[in-house]
């Protein structure tokens, strides 16, 4: 399918899209609608019309997956960076499950050291509280193994690409497993030095490159020769 | 020390540096210069040359934190070799009362009721100063804010009208400010025919006033214009140097 894409920088009228409440990319301003940032806009042939931003930052949902830094610690609490304006929080409580008649080691910041990365959920943000996140659901906690590698939160689409094709090129080429945050935290797991280092490369690339055309292509090439160039 | 022309406007009309008195300067814009700042730009107006950087939103230090909305700190200052004579470093009044009336004219554009707690920061450092700096100061704000992604409701931009010999020019310089008869610095979003600022040293008559807003307008669209081409090119570039690689 065709579609139009230009390019629109702030307080351009857009027209025939609504303005969400959760989303500050365009606003009403008198009977016209307006974008607030630099974005594409994609008016598609069926006449659906799109804005992705080029620049922006994250802002933190209820629900959202994310891959935080720990940064720091309080007396009964981590605190993460989560690539967003936000601190995140996480109570040791939480961290280790702790439930009616049991107890969180007396030494808990042991097992979560600064620096270390941790998936977890948001469950609670609003407009007078930080971030709240759990780790007790599936796949969540403490990473151990692979590497994690932060983009600009706006890339992350691209990095996933249009119905996930980026990232089964990425899987498919180079037999990673790939966990991509919304908030652009990229956790690679290979079992493979070189490998992990050619899937970095590969999404810094398409961070740099990421509002071009035939990128996929170029990545798929690009992981192909770089692993003959190392015999992986 | 400049030294006070015998006139500002010569036979044919042209001014001390050989403009109408309706021509801008040669307008310079470049984004995106700093690599540790979320956005910033470097706008020339002549010889007047301001670089801006913005950070944010990002935490703030409780003391500034506002419940309901992201505290916006402008920074407005002139680096000590922007003059001919060396400029004490140390913020004098006249930099902190620019800081102060560059951030109330950013506040109407700059959405900052989406980031609660936060703080964004508009550091404008002027490096060459050839008069204009505070509109300069404007249009380099405007576009770092953009390049940075913080939601603002349009692009502004700034332009100083003065009168010399009584005639009213758009864009005044160094001379034409320090020996002029007026000087209006005028800060606006055309596409809102929103005014931020709005400031008049020296004498208009009522229909001088009218007719210097006029040419403030004209010239701030122009200016914004000029803007919207700088986006826009910055990011086709990065579209043909990516394709390039195929």
């Amino acid at each position: 399918m065709s579609s139009n894409k230009r390019i629109v920088v702030p307080g351009e009228v857009i027209e025939g899209i609504t303005p969400s409440v959760q989303e500050f990319y365009v606003f009403n301003y008198g009977d016209t609608t307006r974008a607030s940032m630099i974005g594409v806009l994609d008016i598609k042939q069926d006449g659906q019309i799109n804005f992705s931003p080029i620049n922006g930052i994250y802002m933190p949902r209820e629900g959202d997956v994310v891959i935080g830094l720990v940064t720091s610690h309080g007396v009964s609490n981590w605190f993460l960076d989560i690539n967003s304006p936000y601190q995140a929080i996480l109570s040791v409580q939480d961290f280790f499950g702790v439930r009616q008649n049991s107890q969180a080691p007396e030494d808990p910041f042991r097992y979560l050291q600064i620096g270390e990365f941790v998936k977890a959920k948001i469950v609670a943000f609003d407009r007078i509280r930080n971030p709240l996140l759990t780790v007790q659901d599936k796949g969540l906690g403490k990473i151990v193994e692979g590497s994690v590698i932060i983009i600009h939160p706006t890339k992350v689409a691209r990095v996933i690409g249009k119905k996930g094709s980026m990232i089964e090129t990425l899987k498919a080429t180079t037999g990673c497993e790939y966990f991509v945050a919304v908030n652009g935290a990229i956790h690679i797991k290979c079992g493979n030095k070189d490998l992990e280092a050619i899937a970095e490369t590969a999404i810094e690339t398409i961070e740099k490159q990421a509002h071009t055309s035939g990128l996929t292509e170029r990545i798929k090439k690009f992981i192909e020769e770089e692993r003959k160039i190392r015999g992986v | 020390m400049m030294v006070r022309p015998e006139k500002f406007i010569d036979g044919s009309g042209r001014r001390v540096d050989g403009r109408l008195p309706n021509e801008l300067r040669p307008i310079k814009m470049q984004i995106g210069l700093l690599k540790n700042a979320n956005g910033s730009a470097l706008v020339e107006y002549g010889l007047t040359k301001v670089i801006a950087a913005v950070y944010g939103p990002r935490e703030s230090q409780k003391f500034v934190s506002l419940p309901d909305r992201a505290s916006l700190r402008v920074r407005y200052h002139m680096a000590p070799f922007s003059t001919e004579e060396r400029k004490n470093p140390v913020p004098t009044r006249r930099e902190i009362e620019l800081s102060k009336v560059l951030r109330e004219s950013l506040e109407p554009i700059v959405m900052t009721n989406y980031f609660p707690r936060t703080t964004i920061d508009v550091f404008v450092e002027v490096l060459q100063s050839d008069g204009g700096t505070r509109t300069v100061a404007a249009t380099a704000a405007s576009l770092a804010l953009a390049d940075a992604g913080i939601p603002i409701k349009a692009l502004f931009g700034g332009v100083a009208i003065g009168k010399v010999d009584g005639v009213l020019v758009v864009d005044i310089n160094e001379v034409e400010d320090m020996y002029g008869d007026a000087d209006m610095p005028i800060i606006a979003a055309p596409d809102l025919s929103l005014v931020t600022l709005y400031q008049l040293n020296g004498v208009l008559s009522k229909d001088e006033f009218q007719e210097a807003f006029d040419m403030a307008i004209n010239a701030i669209t122009r200016i914004v214009n000029m803007e919207k081409e700088t986006l826009k090119s910055s990011y086709q570039v990065e579209n043909k140097e990516g394709d390039l690689e195929k």
